[in-house]
Formats: C-alpha cells, structure tokens, sequence
C-alpha cells in the first residue's frame, strides 16, 4: 500500500466518530432511496409482467344486458384488439363460522383458457369444468380467510336462488390485485370474495343466454381510449351501459397506481433531506481537518507532490467515508426494500412477488452518495490546496473576531466573559450556526414527519368512524327498493334505528373534467352517517345542491355555489346540471351527497332505497345477521369493524411502519448533527478550553462554555424544527395523498414534544460524549502546540 | 559529572526578610511514558523557592525544566518526591484541589500566549478576575503592563507583544503569589521580548510575585535572583546573581 493510503487510512480512523455520523445520516438517505425505488421496482416489475402476461384488459365497460353478437362490433371498433364478455353477477355467501352474510362477484370465464383477457393464475386445484355442473374457483385472499381447499362446497345465494358450489380451483386474477367490494374502499377479505364459474353456467343460472352484462377490452398499438370509449358509449348505451371506462378509473388499477407515485414521492423528498444533511455535515468535519493539517499539506507540497495529488488525497479520503454510508445504505434499503415488497404483496395480490435488485438503482445511489460527498469537499479543498507550503508552515494568525454593535447594551456588559466566548463564536460564523440550528430543525423536523403518520391515522378512525359513520352495519339492497322496505329492516328485533340511503352511479364533469362516482340519497336529520365538514361540524342534507367530498371536489375542481353537470348511469340516464351546495370532509373514496328525496325527483322516480345504515343492539347482533341472510334482496351486509380493519391492514400499517423507519433516522441525523458540531467545536477550541483548564478553569466550567454553543443551536433549531415539521408535514399530506385516499393533516402537541425530547437527548448524550473528552484533554501539549 | 542536588547550596532570600519558602520541592522524580518509551524527566530535583524570589531555569530541549514548572504549576503531578506548597503536598492534591490551586496561586504565561481569540484584552484578563478571590480590575492589570490604549482591542487586532503582555496582565490580575513563564519571549523579536521582560519584571518588584522564568535565551539569566540549569533531569548549576539588571540593560 501507499504510504500516502496509509495515512488516508490512520486519518479516517482518528475521524472514526465524525466519519460514522457523517456516513449514517448519507446511508439513512440512501437507504430510504433504495428502498422507495427498489420497492418501485419490483412492484412495477410484477404489475406490468402480470397484466401482460394474463391480458389485464384496457377498457371496461359494465351493461344491464347486451346480445351476444353485440361483441363482433365492438371488435370492429377501431384500436380494439380484442373484446371479451361475461356475466358477472352478485353472490350472497353463507359462511360457516360467520354470522353475517359475506358477499362476492362471480365472474364468467370462457370455455377455454387460451386467448381470452383478464386471465385467471391458478394457484391450486384445477379449472372449473364446463360439463360439471356448479364447479368454481374462489379468490385466494378468499380462500385464505375462509381455509377454503379445493374440494370444499360453499352455499351462496345467486339471483334469488340458494346454490351450492364446488371449488375446484384457487385463483387470482390481475382485476383484483386490490380485492374490494365494488363502493367499499377497503379490502376485507372475510366478507369479500370473487369467484369463477364456467361461462355457459352462469348464464344459465342468471337467465342471461346469449347475452352478457360485462364487457373488457384490450387495445391495439396507437389506439385513442378516448375515441373508443365514445364509439363504445354511443353503441352500448341502449344495452344499460354506465360508460366505459379505462384502467385509470379501475379500482384495483388505480390503487396500484397511487401506491406506486407514492414510492416515488417517497424515494426523492426524504433522501434529498438526508443527503443535504449529510453533506453539509461532511462539509464542516471536512473543512476543520484540512484546517488541523495545514503543516501536512504543507509538508507534502514541500517533498514535492502535485497540489493534484494531494487534492486526491482529500478526495479519496471523502470518498471513503461517502461510500461507506452509500453502500450502508444500499444494503439497508436492500433489507427495508425487501420487506416492504412482501408487505406490498399481502395486500395487493399478484401470483408472485419477487425483489428485484435492479443494478441501476444501485448505481444511482452510489453516484448519489459521491454526490453529497462531492458538494462535501467544495469551497475547502480549492483554498487549502494552493496553500504555498512556507505559509502553510506557519501556524495560521489568531482567529479574526469583531463586536457586534449589541455589545453596547447594559445587558452585553452584565455576562461573564465566557458566556460572550460563547456568543461571539456564533456571530462570528452566523452561517456556520445557523447550518447547524438547520441540521438539528430538520432532524426535529422528521421526527415530527414520524409521528404524523400515526397522528393523521388516529385522527382519520376518530373522524370517519367515530364522528361520521356511526353505524354499525351497512345494508346494500340487491337493486333500488321503495321505501318502506326500510320499514321492513326496522321491524328487526335488535335493530335499533335503520336510516336509507340511495347510491347512483354517475358521470360527474365539469369542464374538462370527468369523474365517475356514486351520488348518495340521505334522509334529513340521519344520525347514523353524518356529513362533517373540516371543522367537525354537521352539514345538513337538504336542498337540492350536491354535497361533494374534498376529494371530487380538487379533482373536478369545483367549489360551493359551482354548476355540475351529472350523468346519471342508471334508469332513464338523464343528464342534469347540479349546483353544489357544500363540501364534506372526507378521506377516501369517491362520493358526493343528495337530500334523498331530491335525488329521486332527479332520477324521475319516487323515494327508493339501495341499502339502510343500521344501528345495533350489540348483544343481538348476531340474531339480526341471521336475520337478514334470510332476506334474499338484501345483497350484502358490511360491518364498520371490518371496515376500519381493512384500512388498518392495509394503509394504515404502511405508514405506521414507516413511521418506525422515520424516527430511527431522525434520530440518527439528530445524533449525527449534533455530535459533529459539538466534536468539531471542541476539536476547534481545545486550545482555548486547555487554556482555560490551566488558568483555574474547572472542567465543569469549561464543558459549560463548550456546551453553551451546542445549546443554543439545540435550543434555536427545536422550534425552527417545529415550523420544518409542520411544513413538511403539510406537504407530506398532500404529496401522499392519492386520488382515492387523503390523509389529513393532524399533528398532536404529543408529536412535538416527542420530537423536542429526542432531539434535547441527542444534545445531552453529545454533551456527556464531548464532555468525556474535555476530561481528557492534554492541558501541557495544549500550551506548547499551537494548532 | 553533575553535582548531586542534594549537594546544592541552600538559598538565601533575596529580600532578606524571613520568610518561609513559598515552594519545597523535595527529591522530585518524574517518569512518564512516551508512547512506549519510558523518558526520565525528572531525576530527584530539589529546590526551595521564597516570596518574591526571581528565578530563571535554563537549559536545553528535554532538560526537563518545563517538567518542573508544570509539577509547580499542578498541571502535572511528581512520581516520586514532594512538593510543597505553602506547606501543602500539591501531589496530594485532587482534580479539583489542583484547579483551584490554579485559580487562585498560579498566574501562567506560555510561549504562544493561549490567548482567548473570541475576547478582547480587556476581556481576556476579565476571564480569570471574574473567578479570582482578590483581583485586581483587568484596566489596572493591563495598565501595569503598558496596555491602557488597547484594552478593547482583540488578539487578532494585536501583535505578538502585546498579545504576550495581554497574557501577563491575564496572569497577575488575579494577583497570584507565583508567576509562572514558559518561554515568554521565545516568539518574539528582542524590542517585544524587552517589552515583555520588562512587564514580568514590573511585576515581580512591585508586587512581590515569586516569579520562575524557563528560557533557552541565557541573557536573561541577569535580571534574576538565581539561574538554575537544568541537565537531563538533574540541577547542574545553581548561580546567584548579585546585582540583578533591568531588562533594558540586557545584553542580546
């Protein structure tokens, strides 16, 4: 080795401290990075290979009923590559061990397996047989709540009938890489299944021969969904079709979709906050070394190197450590990657998930990580390097200091002299403070970011089911009732209060803006589903304006007093311009609000129901599910516990295992920060403090005046953190937010003061850390060396 | 070879009063560990030192005289020996005994004057009269060693003598009963250096100071009472001056 790498090596290891800090806050960077990407990564990778591989369909339109032959002219479309149609048709399932009914789709497949779109993986057993009357495949996630094998039987109710059912297969298919019932928002795999059954059979158990209700397509290279999707609507739309739609407007899809831009917001903001952190930190340890080496520099310029060779020293130097925390940081992100993936595959269901290691992602990051350590060097190095070696010699001139013009004040004259040491080191590089005081706020500040996760999450339960949605059951009608068909679920021994609402199926638009959505029929004065705006207060239901959710109302764009124009999909389809009255707070889902009985003189008809929220008596819930599986127009029963158990399973424990990963590394970037300022402020003044030592000093003195600085730049950066943690709070709300979910922006005192306590703890550990050195400092050689 | 120290003749005081000596120091031995080497710094040195007494120690590099005076200084303890203080064993001392031992006996002036760069002179004597038991005011200080124009200004805004007379003044202010200097005018010109020796003088005159001065420079042997030199650890020399002369009649 060279003698010149030898030294590189010893110098490193005196820096060890520094250099660890400085290489744990970059890995945390780059960790993160790698983590968000290569999660990216490889779900796009098994997303896009499965909707390839199983023909995931790129146009989706649901009809009443259409004749068979119907299909050879969509195929005739322009940019249609291929048209598949089914039957689909709702189930009520009777599950043993649950008392309530759980509902499911049953799908139609074709008689063949080759060719046809949507294509079903088998995961065990076998395909349903066409000859074999009643054989199925169930879902997976289905299966895998219910302990279904194949072989088993399943009860369920189809159009009024009750059948029994053989599964024969355990499938997963690329509609449903989020399993959820169609206007559920989560998934909830016990009461939710999707099933499959030969073609010829459905349409024989539903009276649909020769016709289908459900219709997918995929297109052809360079096709225009758009015009498609006009040709498509114009030819449907006397067959009972709600308007095709594309995979942007597909449930499942779109989640995907959204969890996917979420990694990416998540693989650039935080890292670039890490790596701005870790390189101004390298920034500082770099610039106090080449100081402590002038005379080496000098005398390696004077035996002859290049000032070329001794600047690659330094950069090898820096190179090292970056490249320690870059490849920390890749095996991390590797390890977090990894696990995120298999946390992404239990609830979005492809056949296989596989971690991809995608070279480049490594690559980035490594050039990512010389990146920091690039803008870690600048400014030093240059004025270090031309350093003529005789003046490199010659012990660098006492440190310029001013009085700033406060020093006149009565207040300036009534502190003791080490207190002003203290103040005038930080005026007199206020840029060097204030860097520091940033580097504590931002760790303070992604602290708070950690708990916001958890805060927002608790909020958003107390807001949607505990404040809003008071049922404790939700009814959905196999159609549009009348009325008094609330009456009949009231009558139910155990039910304590039944409210209707009536769901539509609509196009909403506004300019250039369409969305499809549901408009939900609620009676006045309803107890059980309040609409809340963002102060909590109730929004009564009356009127004839439109009550949209935040949610459809950013993405329309619209506010109150606004004119919408609304496609109604269903009955006489008529298209009406709507005023929108107000705005509900809301978190998920796509829905906007009507008086019940204004919503039925826009449809043309009279007071009609699509489902009731009930409220319970808990100890006879049970004999109230029993109840209603009875009811054979009653299509589904779905319970808020379930609900909110689905959201927990699903986003929830995303972003509250994130908050873990957050304050593990805000609390690294806070130690990191903090104890390199305090390592390079005694490195800097160990003179002035063995100085001090001698002149009578006590240690405790001395560790005070050392401390003091490293208090006020902890002191100053807490609640400069706490504006940070706001703001960036704030933006995460809206960066992570996706169309289909939102998450509000709530931020307990709680999470503040976890953030102050962390970061105060880091500076006090620090400060024992430093003052452990103070111990040890070498009063005599202090007096004799000058550095 | 070197005389024994225990040989050495006893010192008289210079004042003539009576006094008891101020330092005892008592076959003091100091070996301490240089990397994996042993350095015998001190070999058995024996000394008594009286109020107001002016003592150069001369000698070359590793003679072991910065030794001495930082076991005087209680920056550094005897491995073997004594030390007294006053009477008080300062090897006997704890941390903090020796810090206040500092704080409130010993004034120190270092070759590179160890100046506070973040406070003014004024401040910088300041820093020690804020913790002392009797000082004096840092003006009086500072205007004792010639500084009454240049109490605001900072170490940067000073040259090398006057930083070195900043250091004096921050040594006596707390009117200690011992002046200890390292080298004091070792990197200064002779014009400062005067200046300097002049300011160490003043004070050891006017306040009694006891005053120990390491030098290499043997010229400033001849305004001290004593010149010990000092030879691999041993006293080889002890010569006593009967007229001591003022700095400005030093011959450089």
């Amino acid at each position: 080795m060279k003698t010149l790498n030898r030294k590189l090596l010893r110098d490193l290891y005196g820096m060890r401290g520094q250099a660890l800090a400085v290489a744990a806050v970059l890995a945390c960077g780059i960790a993160v990075f790698v983590m968000s990407m290569s999660t990216m990564v490889s779900i796009r990778s098994a997303k896009e290979s499965y909707y390839s591989a199983y023909r995931f369909a790129d146009i989706f339109v649901l009809l009443k009923r259409a004749p068979n032959r119907l299909v050879e002219r969509v195929r005739e479309i322009e940019g249609v590559s291929a048209a598949d149609h089914r039957v689909i048709q709702a189930l009520t399932l009777d599950m043993p061990g649950m008392n309530e009914p759980a509902t499911g789709r049953i799908i139609s497949l074709p008689e063949t397996e080759r060719g046809g779109l949507n294509a079903l993986y088998l995961r065990a057993g076998r395909w349903p047989e066409v000859e074999r009357e009643g054989e199925i495949a169930v879902s997976e996630t289905f299966a895998l709540a219910h302990g279904i094998q194949p072989g088993d039987r399943i009860k369920a109710t189809l159009r009024g009938r009750l059948r029994d059912f053989t599964v024969v297969g355990i499938a997963l298919s690329p509609e449903y890489l989020i399993q959820t019932e169609p206007g559920a928002f989560f998934p909830d795999d016990k009461r939710f299944g999707v099933f499959w059954i030969r073609h010829r059979q459905l349409e024989a158990a539903s009276d649909m021969e020769g016709a289908f209700n459900d219709l997918t397509l995929r297109l052809g290279r360079g096709a225009m969904p758009e015009e498609v999707i006009r040709q498509l609507d114009r030819l449907l739309e006397p067959y009972g079709s709600t308007g095709a739609y594309t995979r942007d407007d597909h449930y499942s899809a779109r989640f995907v979709e959204d969890e996917l831009k979420q990694l990416r917001t998540m693989a650039t903001i935080p890292p670039a906050i890490f790596l701005g952190v870790a390189a101004f930190l390298l920034n500082i340890s770099f610039r106090r070394m080449l100081v402590l080496q002038r005379e080496q520099i000098a005398t390696l310029k004077a035996f002859g190197y290049t000032n070329g060779e001794v600047a690659l020293h330094y950069c090898k130097l820096v190179a090292v450590i970056v490249l320690i925390g870059g490849i920390g940081g890749c095996l991390l992100g590797s390890w977090m990657g990894k696990g995120n993936t298999e946390v992404y595959g239990e609830f979005i269901h492809f056949p296989f998930t596989e971690y991809l290691f995608d070279l480049r992602i490594y690559l980035i990051a490594i050039v990512l990580s010389l990146g920091a350590g690039a803008l870690g060097v600048s400014g030093g190095l240059n004025a270090t390097i031309k350093l003529v070696p005789a003046e490199a010699m010659r012990p660098e001139p006492p440190a310029k200091y001013r009085s700033a013009a406060f020093e006149k004040t009565a207040w300036y004259a009534s502190l003791t002299q080490t207190t002003r040491m203290v103040l005038r080191e930080i005026y007199r590089r206020p840029l060097r403070a204030f860097l520091m005081s940033l580097g504590v706020a931002f760790s303070c500040g992604i602290l708070i970011i950690g708990n916001f996760g958890k805060d927002a999450i608790y909020y958003l339960i107390d807001f949607q089911y505990g404040l809003a949605e008071r049922d404790d059951a939700r009814i959905q009608f196999v159609e549009a009732l009348s009325y008094p068909a609330i009456y009949e679920l009231d009558a139910i021994e155990g039910v304590i209060r039944a409210e209707p609402f009536r769901a539509v199926p609509v196009k909403m638009i506004k300019g250039p803006r369409e969305e499809r959505l549901s408009v939900i029929g609620m009676a006045e004065g309803g107890e059980l589903y309040r609409l809340l705006d963002e102060n909590e207060q109730v929004i009564p239901v009356r009127g004839d304006g439109l009550i949209l959710s935040t949610v459809v109302a950013d993405l329309l764009q619209v506010s109150v007093g606004d004119e919408v124009e609304v496609h109604i999909l269903e009955g006489e389809r008529r298209k009406v311009r709507v005023k929108v009255s107000g705005l509900v707070a809301e978190f998920s889902g796509m829905s906007s609000y009507m008086n019940l009985e204004a919503l039925g003189r826009l449809l043309g008809e009279g007071r009609s129901v699509s489902g009731a929220y009930l409220s319970l008596d808990s100890d006879q819930a049970e004999s109230v599910f029993v109840a209603l599986k009875q009811r054979p127009r009653v299509a589904g029963v779905s319970l808020k516990q379930a609900t909110m158990k689905g959201f927990m399973d699903s986003i929830a424990e995303n972003i509250l295992r994130m908050r873990l990963f957050n304050v593990g590394f805000a609390i690294t970037i806070a130690i990191g920060v903090i104890y390199s300022g305090a390592r390079i402020s005694f490195s800097e003044r160990g003179r002035d403090l063995a100085t001090l030592r001698v002149i009578g000093f006590t240690r405790g003195e001395v560790s005070r005046m050392l401390l003091g600085e490293l208090a006020i730049v902890t002191l100053v950066g807490i609640p400069v953190g706490f504006a940070i943690g706001y703001g960036l709070c704030l933006w995460m709300s809206v960066a992570m937010s996706s169309d289909l979910f939102r998450i509000p922006f709530v931020l307990n005192l709680s999470s503040y003061g976890f953030a102050g306590v962390v970061i105060l703890m880091a500076s006090v550990v620090s400060g024992l850390i430093i003052q452990q050195k103070v111990k040890h400092l070498n009063l005599v050689s202090a007096l004799k060396v000058r550095d | 070879m070197l005389p024994d120290t225990d040989n050495a003749p006893g010192f008289h005081n210079p004042s003539g009063a009576v006094a008891a000596p101020v330092f005892e120091i008592d076959s003091v031995t100091k070996v301490y560990l240089q990397g994996e080497v042993e350095v015998h710094a001190l070999r058995g040195v024996s000394l008594e030192l009286s109020k107001g007494d002016f003592v150069v120690l001369l000698g070359q590099s590793g003679s072991g005289k910065s030794t001495l005076l930082n076991i005087m200084g209680g920056l550094d303890t005897p491995t073997e020996g004594r030390v007294l203080y006053a009477g008080r064993d300062i090897g006997e001392f704890s941390e903090r005994e020796l810090t206040f031992y500092r704080r409130e006996n010993v004034g120190f002036v270092f070759q590179f004057y160890n100046l506070i760069p973040s406070l003014t002179a004024r401040e910088n004597v300041a820093l020690v009269t804020e913790v002392a038991l009797d000082p004096m005011t840092p003006e009086d200080a500072l205007a004792l060693v010639g500084l009454t124009e240049r109490l605001d200004h900072f170490p940067s805004q000073l040259s090398g003598g006057e930083q070195q007379r900043v250091a004096i003044a921050r040594a006596i202010a707390k009117q200690p009963d011992v002046l200890l200097c390292d080298e004091p005018t070792g990197a200064l010109d002779v014009e400062t250096g005067v200046a300097v020796l002049e300011a160490i003088d003043r004070v050891n005159r006017d306040l009694g100071t006891t005053t120990a001065v390491i030098t290499h420079n043997a010229v400033i042997s001849d305004m001290a009472h004593r010149v010990i030199t000092l030879s691999d650890g041993r006293i080889a020399r002890v010569q006593e001056n009967e007229k001591r002369l003022p700095p400005s009649d030093l011959k450089w």
